[in-house]
């Protein structure tokens, strides 16, 4: 039984990865992942996002008519994203303004909508705590680990702070969406890879 | 006049093109362009949806919600999902060869984030009626664009000889990175 739950937290981190196995919440991933910063703050809205609409839903799954659940589960997931959306306008103004509509947009992540249908409206509560502390782990590692190649070599700055030596030329390409594209190509390829040697 | 709606359907189409610079609508671009007859289904359905979900979100934000605009996102998401149910089913009993072509797609529109993506974008750079469904028009024109494009380049992927490790989703993500280059050209084309 403790095995089981255990497995449930680490599936989410590599083997069912939400970003490079599953392919949702893509738009969000390559969006903000231009700065550290960025990737700091959309990683913790939407970790808290998800941990509250997965633990809601497990909580009233009992009493949630099977006819109408979709437009029951957007009311548990667009609350806890307006008060996300209203905490960054709030106390973090210029965070808010550099991520945009990407902010608003996490109600529409797929990521989130898709663990519900396929995962909480089925598993209780200890199981979709486990779940969505996994999925939302191993969403911020992916977007972390890929602004923090993005910025350093794309910009020549870790958080703001100058870290490469002023000969340094940035790849402002790393910035640009085709840089993105590619990283995150390459991010795919290297898991797929590791993950068949394994087995 | 004109030439400023014509210069917001330009660069909502290819400038600020939807996917490729503004990395919007990523998840149901890469499900869909397997093949190209999904590609124009999905097209056409986005087209139609994305006109008559940014004109009715619209009216309800200029003439119901002053003063309550922190309910944007819930009031939208949901104006979204009850039209788009209403579409799918006025379309099923009235039209049934439109429904045929672009039916299965309707219900992906939903969480398909462009569709809310344009309805914010629309609110907050303060368009008009016009401008903004001219502006809805464009992005979804370029989101169409884009999926032909890359539908052909996939149909293609398939007789070529790929890395072992990059066949599947990391070969279709590189042909993306050399598009957007492409896409990266327009830049500057309007001040």
């Amino acid at each position: 039984m403790k095995k089981n739950i255990f497995k449930e937290f680490t599936k989410g981190l590599f083997k069912e990865n939400p970003i490079l196995i599953i392919m949702l919440g893509l738009c969000s991933c390559l969006a903000v992942s231009t700065d550290v910063s960025n990737a700091l703050g959309m990683s913790l809205g939407f970790s808290f996002v998800l941990i509250i609409s997965e633990l809601l839903v497990s909580i009233f799954r009992k009493i949630i008519p099977n006819e109408v659940r979709i437009p029951i589960f957007l009311i548990f997931i667009a609350v806890p994203t307006t008060i996300v959306d209203l905490v960054m306008k709030a106390y973090f103004p210029s965070l808010s303004k550099s991520m945009g509509v990407f902010i608003p947009l996490i109600v529409v992540n797929c990521i989130v909508l898709g663990r519900i249908e396929a995962f909480s409206y089925k598993k209780n509560f200890v199981e979709n705590l486990m779940d969505s502390l996994g999925m939302a782990l191993g969403y911020s590692w992916v977007i972390i680990v890929l602004s923090i190649i993005r910025e350093i070599f794309g910009k020549g700055t870790f958080l703001g702070i100058r870290v490469m030596p002023e000969v340094y030329q940035p790849m402002s390409i790393l910035t640009s969406p085709p840089g993105g594209f590619f990283l995150i190509a390459v991010f795919i390829a290297l898991l797929n890879g590791i993950l068949k040697r394994r087995s | 006049m004109l030439s400023n709606l014509l210069k917001i359907i330009i660069s909502a189409a290819i400038v600020d093109n939807m996917v490729f610079i503004r990395y919007i609508a990523l998840c149901s671009y890469v499900g869909v362009t397997n093949s190209i007859d999904a590609s124009i289904g999905m097209a056409f359905a986005v087209i139609f949806v994305q006109t008559i979900a940014t004109a009715i979100t619209w009216i309800i934000f200029h003439l119901f919600m002053q003063g309550l605009e922190f309910l944007e996102i819930i009031v939208f998401i949901f104006t979204i999902a009850a039209l788009v149910q209403l579409v799918e089913i006025y379309l099923k009993k009235n039209v049934p060869s439109l429904y045929k072509a672009m039916g299965i797609y309707l219900p992906l529109i939903t969480t398909n984030c462009m569709i809310l993506a344009v309805t914010f974008i629309n609110i907050d750079k303060n368009y008009t009626f016009i401008e903004s469904l001219v502006y809805a028009l464009g992005t979804s024109f370029g989101y169409g664009l884009a999926l032909l494009i890359l539908a052909g380049v996939r149909e293609r992927l398939r007789l070529s000889n790929i890395p072992k490790f990059f066949k599947g989703y990391p070969i279709v993500f590189t042909s993306m990175a050399l598009i957007a280059i492409a896409f990266l050209g327009f830049k500057g084309l309007i001040k």
